[in-house]
């Protein structure tokens, strides 16, 4: 696992590759934010509907401020750091908030 | 059950990840993570696939209907509790210079899919509308 004589051959494609797979992954959950907007005012915007659209929205930005975050961690120059469990599960937390929501909304 | 207590408690504790071995090559952080961030993305999919369900086979009756949402939507929890619980796995194998851990999971997914998935073309094709 020699960490530097590796580094000058790979510069800058593996924290390219994650930024873009943290930019598909923002783009699986704006479609499932978009889904769950069209649910939730499917029947009309009453109350409830507004509140829980406005927490799927909140959901989609708290999970695009950890890839922001990430993304501009992976920018830095020299070894980028390792991804930081909080934010994983910050990530994965969003995600099964939306369930919940769609859950909510389902039934 | 401890193991499982332990890698929940990690999830939340970046310096107790780090304790342990030495800091391995950054690309395999870095290929780990993308890992995590594709299985995240599957389960993002499940959950957009359980919207999908509700929102575009409106003439289902209600129970299949529900049913089938809620299959994919449990589907899409489970597997983002993995993606991030695998994830801490994998970096500690990866810091300590162990095997990386085999799991079941993908299995167990992929059957749950094809079953949802043809019980979905029978419901619709059957024509259980309310």
């Amino acid at each position: 696992m020699g960490g530097v004589s590796t580094a000058r051959r790979d510069p800058g494609l593996q924290p390219e590759r994650t930024r873009l797979a943290w930019r598909r992954t923002t783009l699986s959950a704006a479609v499932a934010a978009v889904l769950a907007v069209k649910t939730a005012l499917h029947g009309g915007a009453s109350v409830t509907a507004v509140t829980v659209c406005a927490l799927c929205c909140g959901l989609f930005l708290g999970f695009l401020g950890v890839a922001h975050r990430r993304i501009r961690a992976l920018a830095t120059r020299t070894r980028p750091p390792a991804l930081a469990p909080r934010h994983a599960t910050a990530a994965v937390l969003c995600a099964v908030a939306l369930a919940v929501c769609a859950a909510v909304l389902v039934v | 059950m401890s193991e499982f207590v332990t890698n929940i408690r990690l999830w939340f504790a970046p310096e107790q990840v780090r304790d342990e071995g030495g800091t391995p090559d950054y690309r395999f952080s870095l290929a780990n993570e993308r890992t995590f961030l594709a299985w995240l993305r599957t389960a993002l999919a499940l959950i957009g696939g359980g919207f999908a369900v509700d929102q575009f086979l409106p003439h289902l009756r209600w129970a299949w209907r529900v049913g089938l949402a809620l299959a994919l939507l449990g589907a899409g929890v489970l597997c983002s509790l993995r993606a991030v619980n695998h994830w801490v796995r994998c970096e500690r194998a990866i810091r300590r210079g162990e095997d990386l851990p085999a799991s079941r999971f993908p299995a167990v997914l992929s059957l749950v899919v094809a079953v949802v998935a043809l019980v979905m073309v029978v419901v619709v094709l059957a024509g259980w509308a309310g």
